[in-house]
């Protein structure tokens, strides 16, 4: 049975719209978080932390996936399928690599002794990061899921707002790291 | 999940389609009741588990209540039931506290917000509004299913050795992150942070998908102001949710760390039983601060919903015209906003700065004026016409009763100064209990008698159903009036005995009379209960399409729609859905077109 129906004149598709306001709550969860970042700075003892330059490579690596997967959407909207298929298996693993980077980000700072011990920016960094870590993970599957399907699909399909939707999921995430980053050298350092 | 899946693949496709195969269209047992996509069934799961929750939260109050009332006494059947909880026959101090924050923690979002906003906002939605179902069904079932399973590590939490969370439905540390603290503190409050985070996780799947329903997949003619005002509270609350709920997620992700793992988001300088623990630099105040940013909307969240389906209950059973429908959505828009403005009103006492104190004053009285507005215009609805007294109408006249006496005890509390009498006193208990508890239950109760016969195609028990509404009317106001009293008096609250001051010793026989109207009442749910179930079955039938005479698009579809509500087309809407008593016509569904010679409302 059909749910979605196109008979009514609508803007944007309601998958789209949902993975928007999906958005807005995410940042809200962010905001949180980083808010009570600030909150917790002026206290007493509060140690900044500096980032492992790790942390920059990621950040190159997320950019060129945030590169790949809209290339992959635009050949799939130009039914370019197997480009399509070659762009979101390197997506995948830029994703993937960038997981294990931050990972390796996680410690060299854990062997600085920065734990969970004690007070200061570092719990922060790993609760913050570590969430976005595993928003980014969950893209990553869907990713994986939408792999599988463009080689095993019996069904071929030509709407493209799966990919869209995934594609804005992805650059959320992206741009959200870029926030986290900026917020950590700005804020977390002093 | 094919079902999810054709939504992805030709959308268009799929729906012509449809209305062929639906006579052959046979469901199994499981896909139908069990993992429904249907937002009908939905809606009917997250009402009876909410049912099943209200009953176990309002036993725990029953029992509770009994300690309160009966101080002294011994009752040898509770230590049948609950062993060295009770031990001697009575309430243990441990037992209490566990039964005090489960009581909160279950009633207020188990209840009140999935059992509220999840059985109307999913049966009302694409009903109301004309859509199949809702933009993503299958985010709707996990939505239901997230619920679920929160309720089966909350349920879990009960039965561990060691007892349910027991640091007040609120959960500030350090209480709550510390396991020294007490039996309570241990596994239980663990089982709580997950449970609600799961919890959370529902209702954001759930909120996501009413705003996207409302904004884009209303059917043709149906402009946001010919929304039936039920549908403008349900999107203002998933607003609120969405907005609020992540932010207690991450509160909750610190705690849990804290607890876990040895970070000091929320603890600092603590000595526990001459132990002197290492963590330092950590802030408790940040925690009620992230809390109660969710804290404050949650009352909205739970409140709203039950002024959209009285606004509509009202306006039906009076056959007039909702009264100032634009001030209706212009008062629901102020409390929205007013509610994320107003959190540290519950911080008054913590060392907030007093300006800053005063700021939040000004915002929280400020909400008196939406809510005047609605008052006002509930009355005025009410006023001179033709009143069909039926259950529903009953509970949402009650409703409005509750909100004014509950909301004037809110001026007492928004002051800071009377505050500092007044926090933490049965003041507070009785006041939110009867604006924010009562209330929104008096709401619920209204939708449900209003529209069972939309859920189930049957009528409940009438006569049951005003014997329902009177014990419960006169029993609430029996039961928490007198908390003023006790609270302005300085009683406190969450104390399991108040033995030890003389002066609280004249309220002995009011706490009585406190228990045994409480259990009155809720032998009264419990007949309520028995009603809904025995009518599902054995319930009057429904013999027309549309019982109440009601404008809405709910009731253009069968007695009993199957899923995808209309078998034809999705009706067209011509009208705003409260043109009752108009042109010497009882009501004239939003589906018919404007006559030419037809007065403007």
């Amino acid at each position: 049975m059909d749910i979605v129906s196109n008979q009514q004149k609508q803007r944007m598709h309601p998958h789209k719209f949902t993975l928007w306001v999906a958005i807005g709550s995410l940042v809200m969860m962010f905001a949180g978080l980083t808010s009570a970042f600030i909150v917790k700075s002026n206290q007493v003892n509060w140690k900044p932390v500096t980032l492992p330059r790790v942390f920059w490579i990621s950040t190159v690596v997320i950019l060129l996936s945030s590169l790949t997967i809209q290339l992959a959407l635009r050949s799939f909207k130009d039914r370019e399928m197997s480009k399509y298929r070659v762009l979101i298996g390197i997506t995948v693993i830029l994703g993937a690599a960038f997981i294990v980077l931050q990972w390796m980000g996680f410690q060299n700072l854990w062997a600085q002794q920065v734990t969970f011990k004690g007070a200061g920016a570092g719990q922060f960094l790993y609760v913050i990061f570590g969430l976005h870590a595993l928003h980014v993970i969950a893209g990553i599957v869907v990713l994986i899921v939408m792999f599988i399907k463009a080689f095993f699909g019996k069904t071929k399909l030509y709407s493209s707002v799966p990919v869209e939707v995934a594609a804005t999921y992805w650059h959320f995430v992206d741009l959200l790291w870029i926030y986290l980053l900026v917020f950590f050298l700005v804020i977390g350092g002093n | 999940m094919s079902e999810a899946m054709n939504v992805h693949s030709g959308v268009a496709a799929a729906h012509a389609v449809h209305h062929d195969d639906h006579g052959h269209h046979e469901q199994s047992f499981i896909s139908k009741y069990v993992f429904s996509m249907d937002h009908k069934t939905i809606g009917k799961q997250f009402l009876i588990t909410g049912m099943v929750w209200a009953i176990i939260g309002g036993l725990f109050s029953v029992l509770f209540r009994l300690q309160l009332g009966y101080p002294d006494q011994s009752f040898p059947i509770l230590e049948t039931f609950f062993g060295h909880w009770a031990k001697g026959g009575q309430i243990q101090p441990e037992f209490y506290y566990g039964l005090v924050t489960m009581h909160g923690t279950v009633l207020v979002f188990f209840v009140l917000t999935a059992g509220l906003s999840g059985t109307f906002a999913n049966l009302l939605i694409p009903l109301q509004i004309g859509a199949r179902d809702m933009a993503s069904p299958f985010l709707n079932m996990l939505s239901y299913w997230f619920f679920f399973i929160a309720g089966i590590v909350m349920l879990a939490s009960i039965f561990v050795h060691t007892g349910p969370a027991s640091g007040g439905w609120t959960m500030y540390p350090p209480l709550s992150a510390l396991r020294q603290a007490g039996e309570g503190q241990k596994i239980g409050t663990d089982l709580w942070l997950i449970s609600m985070a799961l919890f959370i996780v529902s209702s954001l799947l759930g909120g996501l998908n009413y705003i996207s329903t409302i904004l884009n997949m209303r059917t043709k003619g149906m402009s946001m102001t010919r929304l039936p005002l039920p549908i403008w509270a349900m999107f203002f609350t998933a607003v609120l949710g969405v907005l609020s709920f992540p932010v207690l997620l991450s509160g909750a992700i610190l705690l849990l760390f804290d607890r876990n793992l040895g970070t000091s988001f929320y603890l600092s300088d603590i000595v526990i039983n001459g132990e002197i623990l290492p963590n330092e630099g950590g802030s408790a105040i940040l925690y009620q601060h992230l809390f109660w940013f969710l804290g404050h909307p949650e009352v909205y969240i739970i409140l709203l919903p039950a002024m959209g389906m009285v606004s509509e209950i009202l306006s039906v059973n009076s056959r007039k015209p909702i009264f100032g429908y634009m001030a209706m959505l212009g008062s629901l828009f102020a409390i929205a906003i007013l509610a994320f403005l107003v959190w540290a009103h519950h911080m008054f006492v913590t060392g907030l700065n007093p300006f800053l104190g005063s700021v939040f004053v000004l915002l929280t009285l400020l909400i008196a004026v939406p809510s005047a507005i609605k008052v006002f215009n509930w009355l005025t609805t009410l006023w001179r016409g033709n009143i069909r007294f039926t259950p529903a109408t009953l509970f949402a006249i009650g409703f409005v009763s509750l909100f004014i006496s509950g909301g004037l005890t809110g001026i007492f509390l928004g002051n800071s100064t009377i505050d500092i009498h007044l926090h933490d006193t049965m003041f507070v208990v009785a006041h939110f209990h009867i604006v924010m508890g009562v209330a929104s239950f008096f709401g619920m109760f209204a939708g449900v008698y209003h529209w069972f016969p939309k859920m189930f195609g049957r009528y409940l028990n009438n006569t049951l159903g005003y014997m329902h509404f009177w014990v419960t009317m006169i029993g609430a106001y029996l039961i928490f009036w007198p908390m003023h009293y006790q609270g302005l008096a300085g009683i406190p609250r969450r104390y399991l005995d108040k033995k030890g001051w003389v002066s609280f010793n004249q309220f002995g026989e009011l706490d009585k009379m406190i228990t045994v109207v409480s259990i009155i009442v809720f032998a009264v749910q419990l007949m309520f209960v028995f009603n809904f179930f025995y009518s599902i079955f054995k319930g009057r039938k429904v013999t027309t399409p549309n019982p109440w005479g009601a404008n809405t698009l709910e009731w253009t579809t069968k007695i009993n729609p199957g899923h995808g509500n209309w078998e034809g087309e999705i009706p067209e809407v011509h009208r705003w859905p409260y043109d009752y008593g108009k042109d010497g016509r009882d009501f004239i569904p939003q589906t018919e077109p404007v006559g030419a010679n037809e007065s403007k409302h």
